[in-house]
Parts: C-alpha cells; structure tokens; sequence
C-alpha cells in the first residue's frame, strides 16, 4: 500500500457527496413523500391512495400512452440510422460532408430546435406553404394544433434532431471493421443484401444495441424539452407526457405529492428496464 | 472501396461492364439519397439563418426565400429589452462554473477508482454507470423541496450543484476508463520519488489527460447550455434565467414577430456550433465513449 486507508475516500468524497445529494437524498425523499398528502397544513401517511389517484386520472393514462407511442420511433430511427450509415460507408463523394450535415441537428438545443419547427408547421407555416407549392395544398393542416397529428410531429422532429448521433455511432464502428471481412464475402459470392446481413449488422452488434437502449430512455423520460416548447402537453393532453404531468403537477397545479407518486413510478420503470437491458445485453463490467 | 470487379479474373467482358454499369447506378442511389437527407437535415437551420434576416413584411410575403438585404436589425432588437444580454450572461456563468467544478470532482473520482483500491470501489463504479441513465426529472421535486429548505431557490447555487451532480456520472466514467490507460510505470516512478497520491493526480494525471478533459468539458457545457428543465424550476427570478428558458418566454412576446425570434435562436445557437468547430474530433470521441471501444 502507497496510501494510507482512508486516502481513496478522501478523493472520492467531493463528487460522492454531490451524488448523495442530487440522486439518493431525492429517490429516498420520494418514496416518503409519495405517501403523504396535505390534510390542511400538515402532511399526513395516506398510504397508496396518491398511486390510487394517479390511476384514476386520465391525463396520466394519456402520458403513459404517449410515451409507448413514443417507443414506436425507436425502430424507425435504428433502421434510418442503420440505412443511412451503411450508403455513406459506399464511401460516395462527398461522404464526410453529409455526415457533418446530418449531425448538425444533433448539436441544437432542443428548445431551439422546437421553436424552430413550431413555426414550421403553423398553419401559415413554411411547410404548409411548401405543400402548397407543389401542389399538395390539399395536406396542409395546423399540424401541431390538431390532437390527431401533434404527437406524430413531435416524433418527426425528435428523429430529425436524434438520427444524426446514431449515423456517426454506426459510421465510426464501420470504420473499424475490417475490410478482409467484406473482402472474404464478396469472394465467396456474396449479394449486397447478404453482406449487410451475414457481416455488416452482427458486426455493430454493440453498438446498435447502445443506440437502441439510449432512444428508449430518451423517449421514455428524455422528451420533456420537445414537448415544453413545441405542444406544452396540448392540444387538450394529445401530447401530454410523464415528465410534463410531472412538472405540471409539481409546479402548476401544486399537488407535489402526486408529481412524487409519479416519479416513484418513473424511478421503478427505469429499474426495470436498466435490469432488462443488463439481462439482454449482459453485464458491461466496465468497473470489473 | 474496392469495387466488386476484383471478384476474379474469370468473369467475361460484358459481365464486367454490366457490374460496372449496376454499381454505377447504386453510387447514384446512394447519393440521390443522401442529398435527400442533407436537405431535410438542414432546412430547418437554412429557414432559422434566413429568417432572422428578414424584416416581418419579407417573412410574411415569402416563407422561405432568402431576404431581400442582409441586416441586423432582429439582431439589435433581440438584445434591446436587456434581458437578453442577461440570459445570455447568465447561461456562460453556469456553464463555466459547473463545469469546472464537475471536472474537478470527476476528475479525483476517478482517480480512486481508476488507481486506488478500496471498499465500495465496485459498487460506486456499477452505481455511476446505472445513474447515467436516471431521468433528472424523477429528482425534481424533492430536489426543490429540498432546496427551498435551503434557500436556495433562484440562486445559482441550486442550479450549479444540481447540474454537477447530473454531470458526475457520465464525467466520472470517461476519466476512469481513461485513467486506466496511463502506463502504472510512470506512476510507480512519482511513488519512488516521494510523489503524494495527489501529486500525482495533479502533476501527471491531469497533464496526460488533456485530450480526455477536453473532450469532457466540451460535451458537458454543451449539455449545461442547452438544459431547460432544471433552469426552469430553480432559476425563475427573471434577472437569473439562463438563455434557453430566456428563449421560451421570448417566442411568447415575439410571438408575431417571428423574425425578431429567430435572431435570438441563432444568437443561442453560435457558441455551441463555434464550440463544436473548434473541438469536432474530441466531441465526437467524447459522446461515442460509451459504445464504442
């Protein structure tokens, strides 16, 4: 030993100390305040009667909903991410520009970005206008105004401002493959589509997996910016989602226990799916 | 990349210049393609640039053509009502402290759990890697409760403490793992010559690690920029909103002049596209840390 025992705990103590504070302080808080409630102006033990409310309550019904529909995005933006990756790996002119052109959204803000496309699809908005420019005038619709379309929008956008990381994730394992694998196929006769499938996917195995795992938590507990600055939950709840139901709950309409219950409720789902992703992808053992 | 024509001396003549013709038309595809998606990937930014050089008139006559004079007039509008410049202080003050400070405390984190042997090594390292993935939001409210308590709402402080915290886990795994990667001789050498632990953290850990600090510092003052949620909650006295909450409160008065907005969203925009330019290898390094190795 080069150090004392208690050396260790003393580098870790700064950073640990600010984690005990801003994660387990709060979970902890949580799961105590989610069974109380207000009577008057004392908090009283009420037991699961907060989760009772929270599953009567059709708003909270419809974010969950909307954050499954969500999920619905997750494939699709694998398989575009996958797709595009795999053109520009062709190594066509120009390749480098795209894939600087296509992560650009990538570095926007995302309030930016909302703002952005809120104004893109107003009613007077450019895309209306240019539907009606090529003849589809037909289409035009205030898209983020109408419950049947403004979450369909919100996804649209959260893949145009998210694909561009997985196409570079993609580009840059491909990079590493090496080219005797493409090579060994071709030789034996391998089509386009048989390289693809035999050698280029079970090759970004990993990596497909990563984007994978991160766009689910992104559309289940990531989508709040999107949401705030393009639909603020509306129209009616069309596009309410857990994280706003949480923050609305918790700082507009002041039932801070229901915004805890739901949080409870959002920490457990996590846990799930950090489990399930462990169990699926077996343990990283990056601290082995 | 090596066309398909070396599949072997065997194939006739006309079969080689069908291939030739066939892969033609799929590097055709592929660009067509990709110009496709070099379009939709930058229409939205093409229409925030021109628009924010519009007057209201041009904008209305012409959604997306370019303007008719380059001027800055949004510009000088957008930073007229003073709180602008405000926000715009505001958000610099919080990027640069709390990432200065979360690199610091990653920064002797890591160290132990890179270099050090200790009790609780293994858990606190599996715990880092599991909190990456935890919502901020699920923390909000008992955070808040907890720092009224604390009076600290509409403080920095509180916004300061919290995006370290949120910054600690990502930050701490990309230092160990490159900790790991400094050679133990060079180590072992400061120990012979009486280095303290914290020698050499300071004196050649932190000196070899610079690509992998850098990286660190870009990608998370990126991510302090563009924070909404948190700045929402706690920094509500307008004198302390950062610029992204700035800019939600900004398209509600620009509602109708959308021009005005738009030179706002750019002038958000510049330092973290500037940041990027300056930092494009490290930063994608930075972000693909986690998958791939």
């Amino acid at each position: 030993m080069k150090y004392k025992w208690y050396e260790p705990y003393l580098f870790i103590a700064p950073g640990t100390l600010i984690l005990l504070l801003v994660f387990f302080y709060p979970v902890v808080r949580l799961f105590r305040d989610s069974l109380l409630a207000p009577r008057g102006s004392e908090m009283v033990f009420v037991g699961l009667s907060n989760f009772r409310y929270l599953f009567s309550d059709d708003v909270f019904r419809m974010a969950i909903a909307n954050n499954a529909k969500l999920l619905l995005s997750v494939p699709i933006m694998v398989g575009l991410a996958l797709f595009l990756a795999i053109l520009l790996f062709e190594q066509i002119r120009g390749w480098q520009f795209y894939r600087t052109t296509l992560f650009l959204p990538y570095l926007l803000s995302i309030t930016v970005v909302g703002v952005i496309f809120g104004y893109m699809f107003q009613y007077r908005g450019v895309v209306n206008t240019i539907l009606q420019s090529i003849g589809l005038g037909a289409l035009a619709k205030d898209w983020l105004g109408k419950s049947e379309y403004a979450l369909w929008v919100v996804m649209v956008v959260i893949i145009w401002k998210e694909v561009g990381f997985g196409v570079v994730l993609f580009l840059a394992r491909l990079m590493s493959v090496q080219e005797e694998l493409f090579e060994a196929a071709r030789l034996d006769g391998a089509n386009w589509l048989q390289l693809q499938w035999y050698i280029t996917i079970p090759q970004l195995k990993s990596v497909i997996e990563f984007f994978t795992v991160i766009s689910v938590f992104t559309m289940l507990s990531w989508v709040f910016n999107y949401i705030y600055v393009m639909t603020n939950g509306g129209p009616g709840n069309a596009t309410m989602v857990t994280e706003l139901y949480i923050y609305l709950m918790g700082f507009r309409y002041r039932m801070m226990h229901i915004a805890s219950a739901t949080s409870v409720l959002l920490v457990i789902i996590t846990i799930v799916f950090i489990l399930l992703q462990n169990r699926i992808l077996g343990e990283e053992g990056a601290y082995a | 990349m090596a066309v398909k024509s070396q599949v072997g001396e065997r194939v006739t003549a006309g079969e080689s210049i069908r291939l030739k013709v066939k892969r033609w038309a799929w590097l055709a595809f592929c660009e067509l393609v990709m110009i496709a998606s070099a379009l939709v990937a930058l229409f939205p930014i093409y229409f925030m640039l021109v628009t924010s050089f519009k007057t209201q008139k041009e904008y209305i006559a012409d959604r997306w053509g370019l303007p008719a004079r380059i001027a800055f007039d949004n510009y000088v509008a957008a930073f007229a009502g003073k709180a602008f410049g405000q926000w715009f202080l505001n958000s610099t003050i919080l990027t640069v402290i709390s990432v200065l400070l979360v690199s610091l405390c990653a920064g002797l984190t890591a160290y132990a759990l890179a270099r050090m042997d200790f009790i609780g090594r293994r858990l606190l390292g599996n715990l880092n890697i599991s909190l990456m993935i935890v919502p901020p939001v699920v923390m909000l409210v008992p955070l808040f409760l907890l720092m009224v308590e604390l009076r600290l709402v509409n403080t920095y402080a509180s916004a300061i403490l919290i995006y370290v915290g949120l910054m600690m886990p990502f930050s701490t795994y990309l230092l160990t793992n490159f900790f790991k990667t400094v050679p133990q001789d060079i180590v072992d050498a400061a120990y012979m010559d009486g280095c303290s632990n914290l020698g050499i953290f300071w004196r050649i850990m932190l000196p070899l690690s610079g690509p992998a600090f850098f990286t660190l510092i870009v990608v998370n003052a990126m991510w302090v920029w563009n924070e909404l949620l948190i700045a929402l909650v706690f920094l509500q006295d307008n004198a302390l909103k950062t610029l992204m909450v700035g800019l939600t409160v900004f398209k509600s008065r620009y509602n109708l002049n959308i021009p005005v907005t738009m030179a706002g969203l750019v002038v958000a925009t510049v330092p973290i596209v500037a940041l990027y330019l300056a930092s494009q290898k490290s930063f994608i390094r930075g972000l693909t840390a986690g998958a791939v190795k």
